[in-house]
């Protein structure tokens, strides 16, 4: 599965945030506090082998480069 | 005994030898197992043997062995498949890959240290024809055979050598510029080159990066460092040398490099192992220059009138 597809493979965020964020062709996952947010992002990271990217709004995305 | 035969021994073990001392194993780190040695020295020696053919057999005007030698370049230039395939094959095994550019320039240079042998052998039967030619002794036709296809060999050999990224441009090692919110943008001299979103990278980056700037010389070298091709070359070389904290899976790591378009720099983030400056300039500065990669705008009319 590696490699096959390119983009935005999901996004995470803070519940808080929802409104930044619109569901499209990846998942978004609400976290509800920061450490769980830095901690889902990590293990999204791992498991879909996607680089994990802050945008600095409190939205996370992982991108397949 | 053979016919000529002092002349070919001779030519066939400098024309071997040279192809031999040809066969370090540098930073390249290829080829490594004895695999690799048989085959390049086999064909090696069939060019010596090859090259030191030519010159009995037109002494004994035996003009159509010569021609042999149109089968022989067909031979070789199957090398140059050969080493384009296995380095393309591996490819998907490397942690940071070679690059088309580098693999063709390895496969080109294989094909012509081959050719070298063959001219080696080929100058020392000629060196030693000449004085056999006006009567001298043994002895002295074997030392000016020696002596002419060490020359050619030589020069051929000084000719074949690249030259290398310290040649044309000057490395500096910096620290990496951290910027944006939660210091998650990272790049050199203004160039934002990358954005880390976990924690855990970026203290890792903070502590062990490191950020490399390459500011070209001239106009020449700056066409040529544009080349993706010798930048993935210059990673690859600088990986291979002082290895990169990186594994599949895990791409927070993976370096990265970026033209300052402005100025020409190309700018370079990498986490290596050993975070030794010096050594990371150095290893940078001897990645030779790719053939396919050199530019050369300022030899045109074009260019040198745009340059200034």
């Amino acid at each position: 599965m590696e490699g096959k597809e390119e983009g935005i493979v999901a996004v995470v965020t803070l519940k808080e945030n929802a409104h930044k964020v619109e569901g499209g062709r990846a998942s978004v996952f609400y976290a509800e506090n920061e450490e769980e947010l830095e901690y889902l992002t990590m293990l999204l990271s791992r498991i879909t082998t996607a680089m994990a990217h802050n945008l600095g709004n409190g939205v996370y995305i992982l991108v397949k480069h | 005994m053979i016919k000529h035969g002092t002349m070919i021994l001779l030519a066939v073990i400098l024309g071997t030898g040279f192809r031999v001392s040809l066969l370090k194993v540098d930073y390249r780190q290829y080829p490594g197992y004895p695999n690799g040695y048989i085959v390049h020295l086999t064909f090696g020696f069939i060019a010596a043997v090859l090259g030191s053919l030519i010159m009995p057999a037109l002494i004994e005007e035996n003009y159509i062995a010569v021609t042999v030698l149109g089968a022989a370049v067909q031979q070789f230039r199957d090398i140059r498949n050969m080493e384009r395939d296995f380095l393309s094959e591996i490819e998907a095994t490397e942690i940071i890959p070679r690059g088309k550019a580098y693999i063709e320039g390895v496969a080109k240079n294989f094909e012509a240290r081959n050719y070298l042998a063959l001219i080696t052998a080929f100058m020392t039967t000629v060196g030693y024809y000449i004085l056999e030619q006006l009567g001298v002794e043994l002895l002295f036709r074997g030392l000016a055979g020696i002596v002419l296809g060490g020359i050619v060999g030589y020069i051929l050999y000084k000719i074949m050598s690249n030259k290398t990224v310290g040649d044309i441009a000057k490395v500096r090692i910096t620290d990496i510029e951290f910027s944006g919110p939660m210091d998650a943008n990272m790049g050199v001299e203004g160039v934002i080159m990358m954005n880390i979103g976990l924690k855990e990278a970026l203290d890792n980056w903070k502590e062990s990066g490191v950020g490399i700037v390459i500011e070209p010389k001239d106009d020449n070298a700056r066409a040529t460092l544009a080349n993706i091709g010798q930048r993935q070359a210059i990673m690859h070389d600088l990986v291979s040398q002082l290895g990169t904290k990186l594994d599949k899976g895990i791409p927070d790591y993976t370096p990265v490099n970026q033209l300052n378009l402005d100025t020409g720099r190309v700018g370079m983030l990498i986490v290596p192992i050993e975070k030794d400056k010096e050594c990371i300039k150095e290893a940078v500065e001897s990645t030779p220059i790719l053939e396919d990669a050199k530019r050369k705008p300022l030899a045109t009319k074009v260019g040198r009138k745009a340059a200034d």
